[in-house]
């Protein structure tokens, strides 16, 4: 029993360090002295951190990147809430078949979506837009919202709504006062999601650029692409600590609201 | 507020011709019922009889497919769930998890625009009358069943409605506990003079609460009196059976004058009264009003005697209970004071009876399909 305990142990162990090292390789060699993307890194310099607040190309897209992803954030999460609240309460056969179709952004290969979406993107005009990249980007994070508010609904007794509205509650004070509080969790993550989806989200955006709208991730791709700039193993640190401080604090007011 | 002004409170209920069907199936068959102001109305019946169909129709949470439905004199046909004023107990409890306990309570208070002062004054006072004021910081999973069901109530009467609905508010609480709460519901009702109509599948707790019950059965009402009524005086073998203990006896019956005598396993019984319609007849017997014998004494003029066996035999502290089966395999149940002569397992008995204690029913197959 014991050696077999250990044995587990380190393949956990194991499993662990291979799914976190490469992202915590970015991390030392962002501080690389010399101007390239080698490991092990040598010296120690904040120039990458500099580099990526003062060079117009790095900041620009990044603010670009926050206003898509947080507008895509606000857009698909009523979409998506609207969405589940509604699925949930079709007692039809229908609802199975409609889920199905409001998933389908996750399933579809993104190459192949990128390609939909920049052909008829080509006629409107909508190429290197911002509400190109929001349209586009709301289609991809429906299904996390729908997802994340669905698994909230599935633990929301609905009869709390009866005894709401026994009590003289009409539907949308119901909605806000018990069901809203209720499966705000499941809306929240589902605006976390969303926006995680659009901030890191590369395969439509490479299509849908220009040179006048570019988000983060473009910006990365085609500068270690072109000159393999460590700006951006900066920018991956950066990313990495925002997202880690967002997902822990998330993960706290969660555990707080349970009661 | 005084009693007498509380008593005016309560609002008389009128459901006439009430018909629901889902498809081809009928929960609600024809129905009619009327609830006095401030009555504590139980209605009673087995599981898909239709007793909580009619409350839901009450409190709006159903639609009819026909007849007509008044609280208070007026008609609440088509008004929505929250503009009716009903408060409604559920057997789940239903409070808010994301509500302490004095929010929860204060919740309708809220919706009604009540100020702050005034309500924190009636939430306190609700939370007194069910014993939970020292519990208001609580949220509901802090609670147990018996803590929220108490909780839910108060919140169902904080806003002084009219009319009282309970849906088998008791139903997932242990036995003792329920029984102290129906005490204190009952205790409520009697403070509170609102009208109280209550769900149960459980005859003894419609007996212990109600000033009159219905007892519903398949969709429909098979009769409304209080409990010593339906006790004593059932309208329909169904009744007789769901209310009390009982022992029902078929046989081949001859009516001649006023009478109906019963052949059961070739023992002759009689009944000082006939069935108008000529229907086939059952005789219905309450346990306490059968005595046991020792086998073949002779008996009185007055009484109906059978020969059967002892093939039960309960203590039960305040007396016992015997189950006697008879000659045609038909069980009796007799409940004997302890000073009566105790029998045991076998032994031969005299089963007897005061012929003015038979009660003759028209037999119903559908009262014993719809037992459990």
């Amino acid at each position: 029993m014991k050696p077999f305990r250990i044995i587990l142990g380190l393949f956990c162990l194991l499993v662990a360090i291979w799914l976190v090292l490469p992202t915590l390789v970015i991390i030392p060699m962002s501080f690389n002295e010399k101007k390239s993307l080698a490991f092990p890194p040598s010296g120690f310099t904040w120039h990458w951190y500099e580099n990526f607040f003062t060079n117009p190309d790095w900041s620009s897209s990044f603010f670009n990147s926050l206003r898509v992803a947080a507008i895509v954030a606000v857009t698909a999460t009523i979409v998506g809430t609207l969405a589940a609240l509604g699925l949930s309460r079709m007692k039809h056969a229908g609802a199975g078949i409609l889920r199905a179709i409001l998933i389908t952004p996750m399933v579809v290969p993104g190459v192949v979506l990128a390609i939909g979406i920049y052909a008829v993107y080509l006629n409107y005009q909508l190429v290197g837009t911002t509400l190109g990249f929001v349209i586009a980007h709301t289609m991809l994070a429906v299904p996390f919202v729908l997802i994340a508010v669905s698994a909230s609904l599935e633990v929301f007794d609905v009869r709390l709504e009866t005894a709401a509205a026994s009590l003289g509650a009409n539907r949308l004070t119901t909605f806000r006062t018990i069901t809203l509080p209720l499966i705000l969790p499941g809306i929240l993550s589902g605006l976390l999601f969303a926006f995680v989806t659009s901030f890191d989200e590369i395969i439509v955006a490479l299509f849908i650029t220009s040179p006048y709208l570019k988000t983060l991730p473009v910006q990365i791709y085609t500068s270690i692409t072109r000159d393999a700039d460590p700006t951006v193993t900066a920018v991956g640190t950066i990313i990495f600590l925002a997202t880690s401080l967002i997902i822990t604090g998330g993960l706290i007011i969660g555990s707080q609201r349970r009661r | 507020m005084t009693t007498s002004k509380t008593r005016e409170r309560g609002a008389a209920i009128d459901i006439r011709n009430a018909t629901k069907r889902y498809g081809s199936f009928t929960a609600l068959d024809d129905v009619s019922l009327h609830i006095k102001p401030g009555e504590f109305m139980t209605l009673l019946g087995p599981s898909g009889s239709g007793k909580t169909t009619t409350l839901n129709v009450v409190a709006g949470f159903t639609d009819l497919t026909s007849g007509e439905l008044s609280v208070g004199g007026e008609s609440i046909l088509g008004v929505p769930a929250h503009k009716r004023n009903i408060g409604v107990v559920f057997q789940h409890y239903a409070l808010f998890p994301h509500m302490t306990v004095g929010k929860n309570v204060a919740y309708p208070l809220t919706l009604r625009g009540i100020e702050k002062g005034e309500r924190e004054k009636r939430v306190r006072r609700a939370l007194d009358m069910v014993k939970m004021a020292d519990f208001a910081h609580r949220y509901p999973s802090e609670l147990s069943g018996g803590q929220q069901q108490r909780v839910a109530l108060a919140r169902a009467i904080v806003f002084d409605p009219p009319l009282l609905l309970m849906d088998e508010p008791l139903g997932a609480l242990d036995k003792k506990l329920r029984e102290w709460l129906q005490l204190e519901i009952k205790r409520i009702h009697r403070e509170l003079g609102t009208t109280f109509v209550y769900v149960t599948h459980d005859q003894e707790e419609a007996l212990v609460l109600s000033d009159r019950i219905a007892v519903f059965n398949q969709g429909r009402i098979e009769q409304v009196g209080t409990g010593r009524e339906l006790y004593d005086e059932p309208a329909t073998l169904f009744v007789g059976k769901f209310i009390g203990e009982s022992t029902t006896l078929r046989g081949n019956a001859e009516t001649s004058g006023g009478e109906t005598s019963l052949t059961v396993a070739g023992q002759r019984i009689v009944a000082s009264n006939k069935l108008a319609n000529g229907a086939k007849p059952v005789i219905l017997l309450r346990p306490e009003k059968l005595s046991l014998a020792p086998g073949n004494k002779p008996q009185a003029d007055s009484q109906n005697s059978l020969t059967g066996n002892i093939s039960e035999a309960i203590y039960l502290g305040s007396g016992s209970k015997y189950q006697v089966t008879l000659r045609d395999g038909s069980v009796a149940i007799v409940r004997a004071p302890l000073e009566a002569q105790q029998f045991a397992i076998g032994d031969e008995v005299d089963l007897r009876w005061h012929i003015s204690d038979c009660k003759l029913l028209a037999d119903d197959e559908r009262a014993d399909l719809t037992l459990t």
